[in-house]
């Protein structure tokens, strides 16, 4: 326990003097870098735009209430492609999480060498580029539409869902794979038999997750024009039509609550 | 014991695996719905075949780019982009993670009383609810373009992440470390200090450099509605079809993510 002696008495300390030194640096290292980046952000800043922000604000706000709430007829189609882009979108991406999974868990991997270092590349290039980035990309290869957002939306999930799985294949139980094997069970038996019950429930539970925030992303894809409710968005914009803009945000958020909800419903069922 | 019968099948029947879902009604009602949405939700989408077939050679060039990227010809775009996408995580993350803990003291039901449990509970709720990318276009349009938007987007949703997560945290910490601090006589803030902050510390830095890693990721695409860093000049390299220079971007933030998530491995490994 540190402690500091004056006169007689010795008093408790939280830290050791080196400790509270190399805090103390740490600190300032971390202060001096925030101030760095400060003065980087307030350069490359209008500060005139700034100062008048509140009656922006404002202005934006006025122009923007009531929503015009008869817009909403127009807006059916775009969120049925919204919810179809999200589910596609999550089918396709699990179809191909799932061999990519065991390929890159510890346990079912056919070579520790070579091909879960292949899946493990694939799992962090797909999971670290935003589905925003993979529709601008597809829509530059296959044009605008609703298939790019599934698509995008496929690519950027398989990542997520690969990696959540293959940590639930690493832990799952080996003595019921054992006793599988015992039996004589071939390597695809063993797979049906002793490792897919066990990882079903995760696999459920994953799927619903990734649903839930694919169907909040697919709301802004239309901004890049993959489709979906974000086109409106993206239109109305555009016009500066901003009754229609509160609405559609209004309709975002009624669809992210809900989809949340939903998600949470299912998996509490599930686990 | 029907959980019993599931392994017991009757005598001269082979056994078959027991389904997922328990309820046969359930099962086939989910089955048939699902099936049902499916055949609607492909019979709604509109695919231009002829336009895919044309992008495939589009999408190989692409793929190609990915073994000569080109970092040259763009470098000092590439590098003010990433510059300022990093200079947008770091201040954000900090500025963020400052706001987040009053307000995740605030959303512990068993440090906060009531009414600042249900403000804290409901800032968090309105962060969660809005994406990044919608609240950037509304701060674009309110401070101008510029990293400052982006930089309050990112700072405004690393509150919602962590606040929720660490009061959570908060939540189930143990009692009995807290009430031998009250009952040696502490202040309000020599309790939080001494009886809360040391038990959750490990949280805290682990999902602090977790949001650092989503908030660069994030960073990477508000360029795209202006609101600064490496998005734009993406944006640009991808509408001029410039797929090397596009690929050594991309090629850019995944070696940061990964070397994020590394080092983020080794600082919790060793916190925890």
């Amino acid at each position: 326990m540190p402690v500091r002696e004056s006169g007689s008495l010795k008093l408790w300390q939280r830290r050791t003097q080196r400790e509270s030194l190399s805090h103390w640096a740490l600190w300032l290292i971390g202060i001096a870098i925030f101030a760095y980046c400060w003065q980087q952000i307030s350069e490359a800043t209008t500060w005139f735009f700034v100062w008048d922000a509140p009656r922006i604000t404002q202005d934006i706000w006025s122009r923007a209430t009531p929503p015009k709430w008869e817009y909403i007829t127009q807006l059916g189609k775009p969120i049925w492609d919204t919810l179809n882009i999200a589910t596609l979108g999550t089918i396709i991406a699990l179809i191909m999480a799932v061999p990519i999974a065991f390929l890159a868990a510890r346990n079912t991997t056919p070579s520790l060498l070579l091909i879960r270092p292949i899946a493990l590349l694939i799992i962090v290039s797909t999971r670290s580029i935003n589905s925003l980035i993979w529709a601008l990309l597809l829509i530059a290869i296959i044009g605008p539409g609703v298939f790019a957002g599934v698509i995008a939306i496929a690519i950027r999930s398989i990542g997520f869902c690969a990696k959540l799985l293959y940590e639930a294949i690493e832990e799952i139980d080996t003595t019921q794979v054992e006793a599988i094997t015992a039996t004589g069970a071939s390597r695809w038996q063993i797979m049906a038999y002793g490792i897919v019950p066990q990882i079903m429930p995760a696999f459920a539970g994953i799927a619903v997750f990734r649903w839930d925030i694919n169907i909040r992303e697919s709301t802004v894809l239309g901004l890049v024009g993959a489709g979906g409710i974000g086109l409106q968005l993206s239109s109305s914009l555009n016009v500066l039509a901003w009754p229609q803009v509160s609405l559609i945000l209004l309709v975002i958020l009624a669809a992210v609550v809900i989809s949340e909800w939903v998600s949470a419903k299912v998996r509490a069922a599930i686990i | 014991m029907s959980g019993q019968d599931a392994f017991t099948p009757p005598i001269g029947q082979p056994w078959k695996k027991p389904p997922f879902v328990k309820n046969a009604g359930l099962r086939w009602l989910l089955i048939l719905g699902f099936a049902a949405y499916l055949v609607a939700a492909f019979m709604t989408i509109e695919v231009n075949w002829s336009r895919v077939y044309e992008g495939l050679e589009r999408g190989k060039q692409f793929i190609l780019a990915f073994t000569s990227p080109d970092f040259t010809s763009r470098s000092s775009d590439i590098w003010d982009g990433m510059v300022e996408s990093i200079v947008m995580t770091i201040a954000s993350s900090v500025v963020g993670i400052a706001i987040s803990i009053p307000i995740a003291l605030g959303a512990a039901r068993n440090v906060a009383p009531l009414p600042i449990y249900l403000i804290c509970r409901g800032i968090i709720a309105i962060s969660r609810a809005l994406q990044e990318i919608i609240v950037a276009i509304l701060l674009v349009a309110i401070f101008g373009f510029g990293p400052l938007a982006g930089f309050l987007t990112l700072s405004f949703a690393t509150i919602g992440f962590l606040s929720k997560l660490l009061a959570e945290d908060i939540e189930s910490m143990d009692r009995v470390q807290a009430e031998a601090i009250k009952a040696s006589g502490a202040r309000w803030m020599q309790w939080i200090n001494y009886g809360v902050q040391p038990q959750v510390m490990p949280r805290l830095i682990g999902l602090s450099i977790y949001r650092l890693d989503i908030n660069f990721r994030e960073s990477a695409i508000l360029g795209l509605v202006g609101a600064g860093g490496i998005g734009a000049t993406l944006n640009t390299a991808f509408d001029r079809y410039e797929y090397d220079t596009a690929a050594a971007i991309l090629i850019t933030i995944i070696v940061i993510v990964m070397a994020l998530e590394y080092l983020s491995g080794i600082i919790r490994a060793r916190v925890q």
